[in-house]
């Protein structure tokens, strides 16, 4: 199998010069671009299998940068962003990117995150079960098992689950998540969103307080994934 | 103090009051001049131009020093009536009047304006200390781990043939340490300069303390050396708070407790429900704060005597920010039992819908 290729977007030399390294030691395929107008004109002659897009660019943001590239771009772009800038990242990941990063990052989160969003380009999943941890969800007969003991969830709560279990590994906004579930007339309703993850984290995590499953990307949102 | 207040008045009250008393002690001695003698009043006279002295600025003093000595001349030294002066005791006398008032006005203003000085140099002393502690801790927290950093990679590029594995792995984690350090260094200081250009702006919504709590004690750094003890409290509603501000609160707060309590020593969290606020409570097995610092503590680049190194005296400063831009309020107490015990109450809507069952 050829190596994946990433794209990466960057106007600071020494962060693309570590991401270089870092990514070409683990077997990807590295372009960089400095400059917002250079990464769209890279992606455009050659789409690569993901982005890493900085947020703070000198030309143009990296907000526009998002816009164009998602009017025809569809596989992942990882937004790379300073801390303290929830507002920015919710913005980001509300116009279409996949994930986000805050700087300064460990290398081995960075090239997790890279494996799960560029695993979800490759599969489009018609699958019915998903299994995650020691949970199966049945899809279909809107079924979830631990340890292959039927959990009794509420609609809603299954509703949440499987919105989740399909987004494995990708963080999802509060906004995202409340559209999604309960309607946009809900959007800012984070109230819902707070009792029915807690409800069902005290159903599908072994400790309530520790969740594993379904962690919380404060002031951003939840992320689901394999318990580590 | 009120000395102070005495040489602010306004000039023209200056004038009024010393020549208003000149007048009215005059007249005074006018009438007794009978009883006490001319050269009794004019001691008097001279007693009251002392005072005003005492009290004003040099311009009202030299004039009540030349109207009493003229009053002194014309209504008291015989001949009356008259500027002339009889005999030559009485001429030198009031010579020696009108020159004791005179240096009399000039010293008082030269003690004042060396006591001015005095306050001046003082007051800038202080700037230059606190700037200078400043800098110098500042520069100190910065600096330490970049030369960590610095003279690690030169150690680890110089002279890796001749370093154990078990070194080489040393000196990389101290550099992974050290760039934890600045980061968290630098995120207090835009923290402070946030706060301080009252440009932040709470973002309220409704939030899960007890998963909120939790995710802070996931971000802190695993030392295990402190037990840190939270049972989330189930009755607890959501709170409509900021909650990137709430976790700043609880994390700078629980950092401070871990880096300055004495290892295997437990923190302890609670959180409660008030009237229309939340009460977030830190407490610790350390040795407390003496009793003159609970209030200092919470001021910018304050750091207890003889505390260990590290640490740039921000922490409970942004805490405190933090707090009062929620419009809330900190209080540090000692525990009868020891430790100390941050409690924090923040304003802020509730919600029970948690407690309500889902469909």
């Amino acid at each position: 199998m050829s190596k994946a290729e990433i794209l990466v977007i960057d106007d600071e030399p020494q962060i693309r010069k570590l991401l270089e390294i870092a990514l070409e030691s683990n077997d990807y395929k590295v372009w960089l671009a400095e400059t917002g107008k250079e990464g769209v004109a890279m992606v455009a002659n050659h789409p690569p299998e993901l982005v890493l897009l900085d947020i703070g660019l000198p030309d143009k943001s990296g907000h526009e940068v998002l816009g164009d590239l998602r009017s025809w771009y569809n596989k992942s772009i990882i937004i790379l962003s300073v801390q303290n800038s929830e507002s920015d990242i919710v913005s980001a990941l509300d116009n279409g990117a996949t994930d986000y990063l805050t700087k300064p990052f460990r290398t081995a989160e960075l090239l997790a995150r890279i494996r799960s969003a560029i695993r979800r380009n490759q599969t489009v999943s018609s699958n019915t079960t998903i299994h995650i941890g020691n949970l199966k969800i049945d899809l279909a007969a809107r079924a979830v098992r631990k340890n292959s003991e039927l959990l009794k969830l509420t609609s809603t709560e299954f509703n949440l689950l499987a919105l989740f279990a399909k987004n494995e590994g990708r963080v999802l906004t509060h906004q995202f998540l409340l559209k999604e579930i309960w309607g946009v007339a809900y959007q800012t309703e984070t109230q819902y969103l707070r009792v029915f993850v807690g409800s069902l984290r005290k159903k599908i995590e072994d400790d309530a307080n520790q969740p594993k499953y379904i962690t919380t990307e404060s002031g951003v949102g939840y992320r689901f994934g394999q318990p580590s | 103090m009120k000395w102070y207040s005495t040489r602010e008045m306004p000039a023209t009250m200056q004038y009024t009051i010393s020549i208003v008393s000149v007048l009215f002690v005059a007249s005074l001695c006018y009438v007794l001049k009978g009883v006490i003698g001319y050269k009794l009043a004019a001691l008097v006279l001279l007693m009251t131009v002392s005072v005003i002295a005492a009290l004003f600025e040099i311009l009202p003093v030299t004039i009540s020093a030349l109207s009493s000595s003229f009053i002194l001349n014309f209504f008291f030294i015989p001949p009356l009536y008259t500027f002339r002066i009889g005999n030559a005791e009485d001429l030198l006398m009031f010579f020696l009047y009108f020159a004791i008032a005179l240096v009399n006005a000039v010293l008082t203003s030269k003690i004042r304006k060396a006591e001015r000085r005095t306050r001046d140099r003082e007051e800038k002393e202080n700037t230059i200390r606190l700037y200078t502690t400043l800098l110098n801790s500042l520069s100190h927290e910065l600096r330490t781990p970049i030369s960590t950093i610095l003279g690690a990679v030169d150690t680890l590029s110089e002279s890796s043939p001749k370093l154990s594995r078990a070194n080489q792995e040393t000196l990389l984690s101290e550099i992974y340490k050290a760039g934890l350090r600045l980061d968290r260094q630098v995120g207090n200081l835009l923290s402070m300069s946030r706060l301080e250009s009252g440009t932040l702006q709470p973002k309220k919504d409704w939030c899960d303390l007890n998963d909120l709590v939790h995710s802070v004690l996931q971000k802190l750094p695993q030392d295990n050396k402190h037990p840190v003890n939270y049972c989330s409290n189930e009755s607890l509603p959501l709170f409509k708070v900021d909650e990137g501000f709430t976790e700043q609160i609880l994390y700078n707060l629980l950092h401070n407790a871990i880096q300055y309590t004495p290892e295997g020593s437990p923190v302890r969290i609670r959180i409660a429900h008030g009237s229309g606020s939340c009460i977030i409570i830190v407490s610790d097995s350390g040795p407390g704060f003496p009793e003159y610092a609970t209030q200092l503590v919470f001021d910018k680049f304050y750091r207890l005597p003889h505390s260990k190194p590290g640490g740039s005296g921000l922490g409970l400063s942004i805490v405190r920010g933090f707090v009062e831009a929620l419009g809330g309020s900190i209080q540090l107490e000692n525990a009868a039992r020891g430790g100390a015990v941050f409690t924090i109450m923040i304003p802020a809507e509730t919600s029970y819908l948690n407690n309500l069952k889902n469909e």
